[in-house]
């Protein structure tokens, strides 16, 4: 019996190698949208969980790894839900790209603050496809959303954090 | 004006904020997490738990009578 069928079936070792195949793409694509590498790992822990607790829904023949990361997507967005919008970066995170110097403190500081108060749904997206330049059909599958409700939130979004901005008095290019 | 044009000023502050993560490397193994939380399963209640749970409601309802004899015997 192939591997995404035994898990299905609801066999552990099944699913124990599935964990191991793929929990790294999976922290690795919530850690970008959380961007705090401890909450990644504990909802990566949830993410199968809850994939452990649907495998009766999952087909053997479908994609896993587009499943796993549907749900990842989900488990990520509650988080946004419920975090506290002020939540700081952490160092390690914080720290770990170049972020230009050339941009002051204050005014990064200002977008940050900006940005977290955006409702959740938006700033997924926002992430995903501003921060991190996933593509929009990437996005849109992982999320559960056509393409073009991607857009629209992105556009949104951008919307909001530019007024949001301007109420602060920070510098936004484009209008 | 397009949404790529819309989208540009605002995409380089947030970047600029927040650096993409160009290759987050996970630190540790989380099966054993995993497995701590697979543990911590609720146990699930049987159909004959729930059906026996029915049944002591349905003679409470029927003789509320019943309920200070309950009561006694517990």
């Amino acid at each position: 019996m192939e591997l995404l069928e035994r898990f299905a079936a609801g066999d552990l070792e099944a699913f124990e190698a599935l964990f191991r195949q793929h929990q790294k793409e999976v922290y690795f694509w919530i850690v970008r949208i959380v961007r705090d590498s401890g909450i990644a790992e504990d909802l990566t822990v949830e993410t199968f969980w809850r994939i452990y607790r649907a495998r009766d829904r999952f087909h053997p023949a479908g994609n896993f790894r587009a499943w796993a990361r549907k749900i990842a997507t989900n488990a990520a967005l509650d988080h946004l839900r419920t975090a506290r919008r002020e939540i700081e970066l952490p160092e390690d995170l914080a720290s770990a790209g170049a972020a230009d110097p050339a941009v002051r403190h204050e005014t990064r500081e200002q977008i940050k603050q900006a940005f977290f108060q955006l409702p959740a749904k938006y700033r997924l997206v926002a992430t995903l496809a501003l921060i991190e330049e996933e593509p929009y059909d990437k996005i849109a599958e992982a999320v559960g959303i056509s393409e073009a409700l991607v857009k629209v939130r992105v556009f949104r979004g951008v919307r909001i954090l530019r007024k949001k901005l301007n109420s602060l008095g920070a510098e936004v290019g484009a209008k | 004006m397009s949404n790529e044009e819309n989208n540009k000023g605002i995409k380089e502050l947030l970047q600029q904020a927040f650096a993409p993560l160009k290759d987050p490397e996970l630190r540790r193994d989380l099966w054993p997490q995993m497995l701590q939380k697979l543990s911590q399963q609720p146990a699930r209640v049987s159909w004959f738990d729930w059906a026996l749970a029915a049944i002591l409601s349905a003679v409470l309802l029927l003789f509320p009578g019943a309920i200070l004899a309950l009561l006694y015997h517990l």
